[in-house]
């Protein structure tokens, strides 16, 4: 058996369990750690700006790929920063590590300098956190780490390392574990088979039925068994905004994005709807709108990997807790077995009545903006754009507000980890480095961060990670000078005060910094000019492409659920609602 | 209602405050709250009680099971148990009528007393929370200096028992 340092031990676990890379950012307590990456090749470490984006960089790497992505910050500071970042992915049960230096075991407790107690500041945000307290722990540690964080309901883990257990000059014996048995953790896979026969009673009886995907069927790579139930079905899909692209968004069957600032007709059909088969969903708050006015005719069906999502929010009628693509298998096979026939009348009736509604107030349909008869540039138009430049191919990610929601509505995502976004935390300043993350994993691939002035400016100095790494990504600047999102509420709550919402004459000039920085940077002013200038940005392949685009700034994001209402309670416009 | 929530989990670094942690976070009220060791010293059994209809019970069984370092949950509460909770109480007991009236009412109630000054008896009684509500009612007036609870404990009745494998 090797013997090895506590540092030089956690690279090669790192490397066992198959890390290629790390985001991170070195300091004291981390140094050790830092020496052993200097020492071998196999372990890549891409070196960010902030340790927030190191941990969001992490993050867009493993929601591209679905791989565990991985982050290394140095104690208290270094700590504390990558809090924003771990609480992302916790919302959103994305696998990470995070490996964080802490002060050596006989000074914790004392104050130390860059001192902080992680396992006790993230302990609300990880799926679980580890202390080590001698190096001949690392590689079982590090073994359960990695499976804690990809299996059952996925999600963040800290590994927190005090700086004398990396020390090298004490080395100890070195050996991987085969494979990690807990017996305090064995997350279920097979959903219960008499609860799935319920559900296919409901289902081939269902006359209004909908299909309500959410950001799970991604994560378990379900997405064709959904497909492929959708299909036997005929039944209408909604998705969640973590769950765009699990259904083909240009697909007939699907009625686009539900919630807050979904369809018309895919909010509509849910309240009207007699049997909602929920997967891999969590009847959040910015979907259900009021829970009390929820779907008041539902039999609800929810298949859940997570007993505590199942009746958490709503209860579900016939709750069902197991992997998405296990039970979807399981399903889909029941029902090709299955004699009974799904009633067809009622479905073709149900879906013309979705066409109506299609027809009458849908998105993309019934435009809900007025184009403008000026030079004006459309946030809408500027998704429209991309996604005709782009060919409907690009990995999207995005920050978070109004630009957030017109790329959600208005980029079709056809396949699942395409779109990529903070939906649960909300996170500004995650489009970024969230997009160096999908980059890296896939370089042939065009990557656009959807984003706006404000968002931006709260992980800008990533672009200098971007020239150092070479990652050409392409941002896509929604400049309307505010707040969009902050603004939009305060116009329709707080009869347009707008505090603190306007940056007045404070903006930088956003070409000047992306070609201080050695980028390109493109601004686009006018309607006419749009199209050419996002081919000329997509055509530069190897470069980072700062696209300021100035919008019309008095633009809302329609439609949106009226507060307290139920889900069809929605505003289509400014002036209309239903 | 009162529920009693017992928990086997691993004895581990930061497992205690999971679960504290936990209540706070999702807004559960935790009364009372016991830990130790078992027979087993790598693992810990905690006791703990709180209020809740069904729902936030089951969910907050639900989510205790969810955390890594829980090996079992149970509600007692869901079918029959016994709960014991011990309490140590000082009280004044300077004169013969007080002492006398003192052990009359500790006899009554099963307690002993287990420390004697010239001015105070100390008094150790274990029983369910009601008998030891009930015994400070019943000595309130005589001048309770100190109570001392230790939260409630409880194991199931008949031949269920809760264990690792």
């Amino acid at each position: 058996m090797e013997n090895l340092s506590g540092g030089d031990a956690l690279i090669r676990a790192l490397k066992d369990v198959g890390v290629k890379h790390i985001w991170g950012y070195p300091g004291g307590a981390a140094l050790h750690i830092y020496d052993a990456i200097y020492r071998q090749e196999d372990v890549v470490h891409l070196l960010v700006r902030h340790e927030q984006a190191a941990v969001h960089a992490a993050d867009g790497f493993s929601r591209a790929t679905g791989e565990v992505g991985t982050a290394l910050v140095t104690s208290g500071p270094g700590a504390t920063n990558a809090i924003t970042g771990i609480a992302t992915a916790y919302m959103d049960s994305i696998p990470l590590v995070v490996i964080s230096g802490q002060v050596p075991s006989s000074k914790i407790g004392q104050d130390a300098f860059q001192e902080t107690d992680m396992v006790g500041v993230s302990r609300p945000i990880v799926k679980h956190s580890f202390l080590v307290t001698k190096a001949e722990d690392i590689p079982a540690t590090i073994a359960k780490a990695y499976y804690i964080a990809s299996t059952g309901r996925p999600g963040p883990v800290v590994v927190d390392i005090p700086k004398d257990v990396t020390e090298p000059n004490r080395k100890v014996p070195y050996s991987f574990p085969n494979e990690v048995k807990m017996r305090s953790y064995q997350p279920s896979d097979r959903g219960h088979r008499g609860q799935i026969k319920r559900a296919i009673k409901a289902l081939v009886s269902a006359k209004r039925p909908v299909i309500y995907s959410g950001g799970g069927v991604i994560i378990d790579n379900a997405s064709e068994l959904l497909i492929s139930v959708a299909r036997k079905l005929n039944f209408p899909v909604t998705n969640t905004l973590m769950g765009l692209g699990a259904f083909p968004g240009t697909d007939r069957q699907f009625v686009g994005m539900l919630g807050m600032h979904g369809t018309f007709e895919a909010n509509t059909a849910m309240h009207h709807a007699d049997v909602i088969f929920a997967v891999g969903a969590r009847f959040d708050d910015r979907v259900t709108n009021e829970l009390e006015k929820f779907c008041p005719f539902a039999t609800i069906i929810h298949i859940d990997i997570d007993p505590t999502t199942v009746s958490k929010n709503i209860v579900a009628d016939i709750p069902i807790v197991g992997t998405c693509k296990s039970v979807l298998a399981e399903v889909l096979s029941l029902l090709e077995q299955s004699n009974d026939e799904v009633d067809q009348d009622a479905l073709s009736q149900w879906w013309q009545q979705i066409d109506e509604w299609r027809a009458k107030h849908g998105i993309y349909t019934a435009s809900r903006y007025e184009d403008s008869y000026d030079d004006t540039i459309k946030p809408q138009d500027v998704i429209k754009t991309l996604y005709n430049v782009t060919k409907g191919d690009a990995i999207v990610t995005s920050d978070v507000g109004q630009h957030q929601m017109f790329a959600a509505q208005y980029y079709l995502f056809d396949r699942p980890r395409q779109w990529i976004n903070s939906g649960g935390l909300g996170t500004m300043g995650f489009g970024l480095p969230a997009a160096m993350g999908a980059k890296l994993a896939f370089p042939d691939t065009d990557v656009a961060c959807v984003t706006g002035e404000g968002s931006i400016q709260m992980c800008i100095q990533e672009l200098s990670a971007c020239s150092q790494h070479n990652l050409p990504v392409k941002i896509i600047n929604l400049n309307n000078a505010a707040l969009g999102m902050v603004r939009q509420w305060q116009d329709m709550q707080y009869n347009s005060r707008y505090s603190q919402s306007v940056y007045e004459e404070s903006l930088p000039d956003f070409v000047a910094l992306a070609e201080a920085y050695g980028h390109v940077g493109i601004r686009v002013t006018k309607y006419e000019e749009l199209e050419e200038k996002m081919r000329e940005c997509f055509a530069m392949k190897d470069r980072v492409v700062f696209m300021d685009i100035c919008i019309d700034r008095s633009e809302h994001v329609y439609p949106m659920h009226m507060p307290g209402g139920s889900m069809r309670d929605l505003w289509l416009s400014k002036t209309e609602r239903t | 209602m009162k529920r009693i929530i017992s928990v086997l989990l691993e004895n581990e670094f930061g497992s205690l405050s999971r679960v504290v942690g936990l209540f706070s976070q999702r807004g559960y009220n935790i009364d009372t709250l016991t830990v130790a060791p078992t027979d087993d010293e790598t693992l810990s059994r905690m006791t703990l009680t709180t209020q809740g209809d069904d729902q936030m019970a089951e969910q907050i069984v639900k989510q205790l099971h969810k955390l890594i370092d829980t090996i079992k949950v149970v509600d007692l509460t869901e079918g029959p148990h016994i709960e014991r909770e011990l309490m140590l109480v000082k009280i004044k007991a300077s004169d013969n009528e007080s002492r006398t009236e003192l052990k009359s009412c500790v006899e009554i109630f099963r307690g002993h007393i287990i420390d004697v000054t010239t001015h105070t008896y100390t008094i150790q009684l274990t029983g369910d929370s009601d008998k030891l509500d009930a015994f400070i009612e019943a000595v309130n007036t005589m001048g309770i200096m100190e109570v001392v609870r230790s939260g409630v404990t409880g194991i199931a009745r008949g031949d269920k028992f809760i264990r690792a494998q």
